[in-house]
């Protein structure tokens, strides 16, 4: 069929051609997509080391790869999906491209540093890529010393200089976010109007911005030591290998809400869209997220409990420890408060968004068991921690990136997925999640300890299972894969707004104009008054 | 939620001003908020390793090796009022003096280097310290004295050079005069992070008695 030659209205897409409008845009929203395409390439890299993972626990001996390959299979896969695709996933990409598009600005403060923040990451990756292919690192993605520095002969300072790169990106992203959310917001966005995906991205930012620094000094001072072996972390010299540990724990922990916070700012924007009603609680909310970001660098002492801390110290981080789940559990109950009474569609971001609040929520309450002292002391280092923190970074953080790149893929592409295959996959992910990690949690109270890849035969079943759940999830994830590759041609054409929502990123053209608007939007509304959309079509739903 | 019309293209840039600020000035704040954070770190790690070290070294004598530090922090505090001197300068719009006071603050800054390097080379060759050993105690002395202090020189070394960018832009015309108070920020920043390096690395390192 031959279609009538309409000219396509110029967007971002079509208004330069060519690999370098790509590589010297300036543009957020086609920064956006070079993070997507970067950490989609990580998320299968690291994918790619935990099947290898998996096949080797199907079986008690240990005789897929030797001891030393293990070590180096779970390091990478820990190093490739927390440094280069949980950290930037949500904020580098959607965040990127949409932060702006939801407070009505034309782009970010700093558009040339967004570009060079991009660069970074990547140049960041090549290192720790090139660690990787020349015979990789084994010595856990945490690098604990006395081990990082001076027993293991793997490439520690190759992956630690990647890191170390990488974290640029992420202060200066972070950066570019809290300017931005200060400066350019249009005429009548208020705070207190603000979409909530937009609070949650402006706590992730503060975290960035106040505790990476922190860990680029530890992996200097990691650097010093092995290259120079200054001391600082070598008793004999006169140095301590804990301080290591407080200071990798003191970002490490935060940036565990560099990773979740985005997410929850995505299941606020989906669970309001989908149930049609404002978010339960606004304010709480927002605030909760602030609180997050506040009392997470508050907590790192829980990660060594059994490292020679103090008894009393250990006590005051317990505590501490539960109070940051009580603004995590005011996002749960009122998301839940919120579906009360909707109008609710089961559309497939939606989907996700469901699985995100009952996957966080195991995850969330199973982190409360390991932070009591005593249960700790039974299941630390077991794979009841590795359940522990999968559930919220896969159960969470990967359901909600998911969700959201389904919810704006029509505003990203101007092309609706095929809800029907969507469906199914995010139905295959939960299923192949939960085979994957659930059995974890009991291998870990029954004391499988984690990083062992010979273990007593009893444990074999929940292996098998767990394993099996693990070519479930793959499937599941790379069906999104070929039928978001497949919708950029065949996909139906998406309307401005099709899931009739009240952000400003939808009261614009998709994809969006090159400034993202075509006159700069006026905010008279709070988010979520969905009042004004009343009339709009609604064509998934 | 809006509705839409259309608005004079001026509300995109910096349709309210926080903290009575521009965007530059709110980034160069934030990455000096940041950056304070890795110089904290840094100094938590040498403190913690000094007080859980009893021995640790107090080796720098009054004269000449308090002397000579003091000298060295005299050049960069001058530096900091010289660049005061600039932003003044380039507020009432004098280019030429904007620019000597520019480099006046380089020179500060540059002879704080040199000091600095001669002041090593002499620990090093001299005294016998290394990042490794030193004459005097706990070994960790020379690794926590060169990583801080060259974190800081690292420092100085950049903002020497983003002053002689600022400076080359404002001689060709080109910079503002919010460009000269970001750099400045920048350099009073570096200058303030000295004032607790020096008492805490070498005043409380000195001989007594």
């Amino acid at each position: 069929m031959i279609t009538a030659a309409v000219p396509e209205r110029e967007n971002y897409l079509n208004n330069a051609y060519g690999i370098k409008s790509w590589l010297l845009t300036r543009d957020h929203k086609r920064i956006g997509l070079l993070y997507l395409f970067t950490v989609t390439l990580f998320f299968f890299l690291g994918g790619a080391f935990a099947t290898m993972i998996r096949i080797e626990l199907l079986t008690p001996q240990g005789n897929f790869v030797s001891s030393e390959t293990y070590n180096k299979l779970f390091t990478m896969h820990g190093v490739a999906m927390i440094f280069f695709f949980l950290i930037p996933a949500i904020p580098a990409t959607l965040g990127n491209f949409f932060l702006p598009m939801m407070i009505g600005a034309r782009d970010l403060a700093f558009p040339r540093i967004n570009l060079l923040s991009w660069y970074l990451l990547v140049i960041g990756g090549l290192f720790s890529l090139f660690a990787m292919l020349a015979g990789g690192v084994d010595t856990g993605w945490t690098f604990y010393t006395p081990y990082s520095t001076t027993y293991s002969n793997s490439w520690v300072i190759a992956t630690a200089l990647g890191i170390f790169i990488s974290g640029f990106s992420s202060i200066l992203t972070g950066l570019n976010f809290i300017v931005t959310v200060h400066r350019m917001r249009a005429p009548g966005m208020t705070w207190m109007r603000m979409p909530l995906f937009v609070w949650s991205h402006y706590a992730t930012a503060l975290i960035q911005v106040l505790g990476t620094p922190v860990v680029a000094v530890t992996i200097i001072l990691l650097f010093c030591e092995r290259v120079f072996h200054i001391g600082i972390f070598d008793p004999t010299l006169g140095g301590d290998p804990v301080l290591f540990q407080h200071m990798f724990w003191f970002y490490s922990h935060p940036a565990v809400y560099i990773m979740i916070l985005p997410a929850m700012g995505i299941v606020s924007e989906l669970v309001s869209v989908f149930s049609r009603k404002p978010v339960f609680g606004y304010q709480f909310v927002a605030y909760a997220s602030m609180a997050i970001a506040v009392l997470g660098f508050l907590v790192w002492g829980h990660h060594l409990f059994v490292s020679t801390q103090s008894v009393y110290a250990a006590l005051v981080f317990s505590f501490l420890s539960y109070f940051v789940a009580i603004p995590s559990a005011i996002k749960v109950f009122n998301w839940t408060a919120t579906l009360y009474k909707g109008s609710i569609s089961f559309a497939t971001p939606m989907l996700y968004a469901f699985g995100f609040i009952g996957l966080f929520t195991i995850g969330g309450l199973t982190g409360l068991f390991v932070a009591a002292l005593g249960f700790d002391v039974h299941v630390t280092d077991t794979y009841f921690v590795v359940a522990h923190f999968h559930y919220i970074m896969v159960g969470g953080t990967i359901m909600a990136y998911l969700g959201g790149l389904h919810y704006w893929w029509p505003k990203i592409t101007g092309r609706m997925y095929p809800e029907g295959w969507a469906k199914l996959s995010a139905l295959i992910i939960f299923l192949g999640f939960n085979l994957t990690f659930f059995p974890q949690f009991i291998l870990g109270y029954l004391g499988m300890p984690r990083r062992y890849h010979v273990y007593p035969d009893e444990f074999q079943v929940l292996h098998v299972l767990s394993t099996a759940g693990a070519s479930v999830l793959a499937v599941g994830y790379l069906m999104p894969m070929i039928y978001f590759i497949w919708s950029l041609r065949y996909g139906k054409v998406a309307s401005a707004n099709p899931w009739g929502a009240t952000g400003l990123e939808w009261q614009t053209p998709s994809p969006p104009p090159v400034h993202n608007f075509d006159v700069t939007p006026i905010v008279t509304h709070d988010a979520y008054d969905y009042s004004t959309v009343i009339g709009q079509e609604v064509e998934v739903g | 939620m809006s509705s839409q019309s259309s608005v004079a293209p001026s509300l995109w840039e910096g349709g309210r001003s926080p903290y009575a600020t521009n965007s530059k000035k709110f980034g160069m704040w934030l990455f000096i908020i940041s950056d304070s954070l890795t110089f904290s770190t840094m100094l938590f790690a040498y403190t913690y390793s000094r007080v859980t070290n009893p021995d640790w070294p107090k080796p720098f004598d009054f004269s000449p090796a308090i002397i000579f530090s003091t000298v060295m922090t005299f050049c960069l505090l001058s530096s900091s009022l010289t660049m005061v001197m600039a932003v003044h300068a380039m507020n009432h719009g004098n280019r030429k003096a904007t620019v000597r006071w520019i480099l006046a603050t380089m020179v500060g800054g540059a002879a704080f280097v040199v000091l600095h390097t001669s002041e090593w080379l002499k620990l090093i060759n001299v005294e016998g310290v290394t990042p490794f050993k030193n004459p005097w105690g706990v070994p960790l002395f020379g690794g926590t004295f060169f990583a801080l202090t060259g974190l800081h020189m690292t420092h100085v070394i950049c903002g020497l050079i983003y002053l002689a960018i600022v400076a080359t832009g404002i001689a060709r015309g080109k910079f503002k005069a919010e460009d000269v108070e970001v750099s400045g920020l920048y350099w009073h920043f570096v200058d303030l992070v000295w004032m607790f390096i020096f008492p805490l690395v070498y005043l409380m390192s000195a001989r007594v008695g």
